[in-house]
């Protein structure tokens, strides 16, 4: 049976309600492309940053290189700001391996050292194969064996998470 | 029907001989993965950990300096080890064959060869003889192709211009001679130039060149008319005093590029070069240091560009 999901669009106010207590002046968003980026876009202008958002693509970090290649398409890495001494909100939108956050944190520390950084996500499905854990969390979701779940964005801009096959 | 000996069997890139054969998908792709990594070059840090633990050896079997270090840097910064071997020098000079030299570069575990060689063709010989996990860059051929200078004039022109779908793009000199004009013209029409002209001398045209889908000029100034991108040729030094031109100076008056002949093309127009110039021959200095000019930029696109290559063939 297929579990019911939440709706993406109901969790964002949630999260920014969360974030706000923790937004310092030193404080600055990095999405990572490309569902985190979603996210992030509709977080951002939420929570009063004074920096631009930065967007994150981890393509020449990842660690499955040597068995899968390169993949399609990577995107340009943008971090409009300087990352040295500053509180980071890292921003995904489904935590699964921990994985694409390791290499997000590996990218990072080639711009500079980060006071802190803390991990956003809109949804954690566990399955963790390193020791990441997120420590703003939209939803715990439940997935079954052989589905993944993914963020979607329609035309209008609307963010839903949806099942599709493929572990 | 004979396989694509650029392509393995997933249709993916698994070494660059030369941009003629290569679909359409395939140099978008490296075009599209140079554009992160002209980022990463931007970087205070201009590495990433994507080739570590690759060798990448750099095979020069024909002295050049420039492509050589190019090569050299994006391999580094993409973490890869990197040996640079001048084997015109070397092995070549003791008799050893060129299979020989590979195979025994291949027992040394290389990844990749970048392979500049005197003779057209070499690239492939290479390619086919080399295994399943090793791969062919060719950083130019006899005057076959030079694919990786022709990717990052492409890169350039996208750059500048966006969108190659309403272009007039204008190769100027030494055609005959030149492996970089074939690959760039090459690229050009794949990607859907409507209009790349040829400009140059009749003793310095292939023969048949209009069958590559250009047109030719021999008058500089009909030529360049409406240009939007000027892609100046070097005229090798053993050309200017040889049988084909009457001289230097002479070459300079005809098809030299000046302010006053650059005024023909579009007024936005971009020139290149792909160096190294010979200011005073092929291209005024005016016009080579002056606002049009793009030449130092596509060095840096090159670095970009030749990080994109490496890493998508090594990765497939």
């Amino acid at each position: 049976m297929t579990p019911k999901l939440p709706d993406a669009e109901a969790l964002l106010p949630k999260l920014a309600a969360e974030l706000k207590a923790r937004v310092t002046p030193a404080s600055a968003m990095i999405g990572l492309h490309t569902g985190g980026a979603w996210v992030a876009e509709r977080l951002h202008p939420l929570l009063g940053f004074k920096d631009p958002l930065g967007l994150m693509d981890i393509a020449f970090y990842r660690d499955d290189y040597a068995k899968e290649g390169l993949k399609h398409d990577p995107k340009k890495t943008r971090i409009p700001f300087e990352v040295e001494g500053r509180d980071l909100l890292l921003v995904d939108d489904v935590l699964y391996t921990g994985r694409t956050v390791r290499a997000a944190m590996n990218e990072l520390f080639d711009y500079g050292r980060p006071r802190s950084i803390a991990l956003v996500v809109l949804a954690d499905r566990g399955g963790r194969q390193l020791p990441i854990e997120a420590q703003f969390c939209g939803a715990k979701v439940e997935v079954p064996a052989g589905r993944r779940l993914r963020l979607k964005r329609a035309a209008s801009g609307k963010l839903a998470l949806e099942l599709e096959d493929g572990g | 029907m004979a396989a694509n000996p650029q392509l393995n069997a997933n249709g993916e890139l698994q070494h660059l001989l030369s941009i003629e054969g290569l679909p359409r998908d395939i140099l978008l792709q490296i075009l599209d993965t140079a554009e992160p990594f002209a980022g990463v070059t931007e970087r205070e840090v201009k590495k990433v950990p994507l080739m570590r633990g690759k060798s990448v050896f750099n095979l020069f079997f024909e002295a050049s300096t420039r492509t050589r270090t190019t090569f050299e840097i994006a391999a580094k910064r993409l973490s890869a080890d990197v040996i640079n071997l001048n084997v015109a020098v070397s092995s070549q000079s003791k008799g050893e064959s060129l299979l020989d030299t590979v195979a025994n570069l291949s027992a040394m575990q290389a990844d990749v060869f970048v392979v500049r060689h005197a003779s057209s063709g070499a690239p492939y010989l290479i390619a086919r003889h080399v295994k399943p996990h090793e791969h062919v860059i060719n950083a130019g051929d006899g005057r076959h192709a030079h694919p990786t200078q022709g990717l990052l004039d492409l890169y350039t022109i996208r750059h500048y211009k966006k969108d190659f779908g309403r272009l007039t793009v204008a190769v100027v000199g030494d055609v005959l001679h030149s492996r970089v004009a074939r690959s760039l013209i090459h690229g050009l029409t794949t990607l859907g130039v409507p209009e790349v002209r040829v400009i140059g001398p009749q003793t310095l045209m292939p023969a048949g060149v209009e069958a590559l889908g250009v047109r030719v000029f021999h008058d500089m100034r009909a030529g360049l008319k409406d240009c939007d991108v000027v892609v100046m040729l070097r005229l090798q030094n053993e050309r200017m005093n040889g049988p084909l031109l009457p001289s230097a100076q002479e070459f300079f008056k005809n098809y030299g590029l000046t302010a006053e002949k650059l005024a023909l093309a579009k007024a936005d127009a971009i020139v290149m070069h792909p160096g190294p110039m010979n200011r005073g021959v092929e291209i005024d200095s005016p016009v080579a240091d002056g606002p049009h000019s793009v030449i130092l930029p596509q060095v840096t696109f090159g670095i970009a560009v030749r990080m994109a290559v490496m890493s998508i063939v090594a990765g497939n």
